[in-house]
């Protein structure tokens, strides 16, 4: 049932993520698009198919923005899909990509990522009010922020995990993300600060939550004879993975993220991953939220349940623990444009694993590495593996 | 990024450049407005509301009572066996305190919301409500509530005819 064809990601590229960038999406897309290809070595008359990944219509304002930034991804009388699973996109869009390719249907398959959500104002969090059930939720005021609040909540009172844990998280991506030349919000903070911070939503606090953010990201992806012509150090998608919990979310426990773990059985069976704590040697875990990391890391089975709040403290997933988890700085860090910050996280991988990160480069010449994004009303989760 | 890529493109706008209206912006309010059906099994479980009464949906073959009501399980695909009533009182599964309005502005007074497990549908069956009638430092999991009813005459069918959830007290039911 699993692909053919081997897939390789030959190219990676990014724009700087800010809230209130002056270019258009489309112009976002074609940046990162024009950088992957570069890198890649490629025109964009060699790329074969178009994948576009962006999140909900109602941040650009612009419904049906799979049309709307087709240009700006290079589609132009090219065989072309948008992909949408929500905060899910950035990775899936990665895994759709993938099938593009294994499948033999294409040989080279350019994958775009954009998010434009400081157009929707005062606040972007309004345009979320509209996923919501319009029977059981809307009419009680629901917000984004709401849910998360309450699956924190959840989280911590199952495991008695303790919010001074949870805040590492959030010093920690900050940190490395002043390693990062994109990052919309690098800084030196405490886990004072952390708890110091305006509540929102208790247990959420400023500080335990990612931007709003613009920017777009984008890979190139090509089969293994082309990726051979290409390049000597190509990075190959060994496993991807995605899955859907139900949407009656308040009748399931939010204490542990079941969608998440499915997506990854998917990914590790197919990447013949046995004990993903050991094999994994980088991981750049969704973190719009510094307990999703956490939350997240439990759910992809890198750790057992309730024990991620504690590998934290002890600095195991710091860039130089046993078990890096998001070098890059994460969406905490480097902000979060969605679906351009789940394409970031697969970006960072594809230069851990060739060695090119820099100063946020994971020490000890890692050869595994898995990007995981999550959405939709908290049950949707998407996973890919890539090994140099 | 990659240590090869020297200059990464983007040009943010200055906040002050924002303000000021310097910056050409196209603005735009879209006024759109939707009438949605509830449905069939959620016609009869906002029907039941005005009544006082909250409407579950009874699958045998997995053994579950579930709210809201559903005209198939999504677990087994089949049609429901039925409906049957739940009661108005259940026990705080999570809760947040919100200090923030939909639109993310501030609230003066907090809101207290909850997923509620309501008595007599299946373990860990909730649906999202507010409380009321109580502090925020005192709401805890497991907190026994009671939902609060609108009266007769003011009930709409909407899931806001129940008011919020109060805290059950020692002595009563």
């Amino acid at each position: 049932m699993f692909g053919k064809r081997r897939v390789a990601v030959i190219g990676a590229g990014m724009t700087l993520f800010r809230r209130n960038l002056k270019e258009t999406g489309k112009e976002l897309c074609w940046e990162a698009s024009k950088m992957a290809l570069e890198q890649a070595g490629l025109e964009l008359r060699d790329i074969d198919g178009v994948v576009l990944g962006t999140a909900p219509d109602a941040f650009d304002g612009v419904h049906m923005k799979g049309e709307y930034l087709a240009d700006g991804a290079g589609a132009r009388k090219k065989p072309y899909m948008r992909v949408f699973v929500g905060g899910g996109t950035g990775v899936f869009t990665a895994n759709a990509g993938w099938w593009h390719v294994a499948s033999g249907l294409f040989d080279t398959c350019l994958v775009v990522a954009e998010e434009k959500m400081s157009s929707c104002f005062p606040h972007p969090a309004y345009a979320f009010h509209t996923i919501f059930d319009p029977i059981m939720a809307r009419p009680l005021g629901v917000t984004l922020i709401w849910i998360f609040a309450l699956e924190m909540h959840r989280y911590m009172h199952v495991h008695g995990i303790k919010k001074e844990e949870i805040a590492q998280v959030a010093v920690k991506n900050k940190r490395n993300a002043l390693d990062h030349p994109c990052a919309q919000l690098p800084a030196k903070i405490t886990v004072e600060d952390v708890l110091n911070s305006e509540v929102l939503c208790w247990p959420v606090q400023r500080l335990d939550i990612s931007p709003t953010s613009d920017g777009a990201a984008a890979i190139v992806l090509a089969s293994e004879h082309v990726a051979r012509q290409l390049t000597d150090n190509p990075v190959w998608i060994e496993g991807v993975g995605w899955a859907i919990d139900s949407t009656y979310w308040t009748n399931r426990d939010l204490y542990y993220p079941k969608y998440v773990e499915c997506a990854a059985k998917m990914a590790y069976k197919m990447a013949g991953i046995k004990n993903p704590p050991k094999e994994i040697d980088v991981a750049e875990v969704y973190d719009p939220f510094d307990y999703k990391e956490l939350h997240h890391m439990e759910g992809l089975r890198l750790c057992k349940k309730g024990e991620a709040p504690k590998l934290t403290v002890e600095g195991v997933t710091e860039r130089d623990g046993d078990l890096p988890i998001n070098p890059s700085g994460g969406l905490l860090g480097v902000g979060n444009p969605i679906a351009a910050a789940g394409m970031m996280k697969v970006c960072e991988i594809f230069w851990q694993l060739r060695g090119e990160a820099g100063k946020r480069q994971v020490p000890g010449d890692p050869r595994t590495g898995l990007a995981q994004a999550w959405g939709d009303l908290m049950q949707y989760g998407s996973v890919i593996i890539m090994r140099s | 990024m990659s240590e090869k890529i020297k200059e990464y493109p983007g040009e943010r706008i200055k906040t002050a450049d924002l303000r000021a209206g310097i910056v050409p912006l196209i603005k735009y309010k879209p006024e759109a407005k939707y009438a949605w059906s509830a449905g069939i099994a959620m016609s009869k479980f906002l029907e039941e509301l005005k009544n006082g009464r909250i409407l579950a949906s009874v699958c045998k073959k997995c053994n579950r009572i579930v709210v809201p009501p559903r005209v198939f399980c999504e677990m087994c695909f089949k049609p429901i066996d039925g409906y049957t009533y739940v009661k108005d009182t259940g026990r705080v599964n999570t809760y947040s305190i919100s200090y923030i309005a939909a639109d993310a502005s501030r609230v003066k007074e907090p809101t207290i919301v909850a997923v509620i497990e309501l008595d007599g549908a299946s373990p860990g069956i909730g649906i999202l409500h507010v409380l009321g009638e109580v502090k925020p430092e005192e709401v805890k999991f497991g907190m026994r509530v009671k939902a609060v009813w609108k009266p007769p005459e003011q009930r709409e069918g909407a899931i806001t005819d129940i008011k919020y959830f109060k805290p059950i007290r020692e002595g009563e039911m």
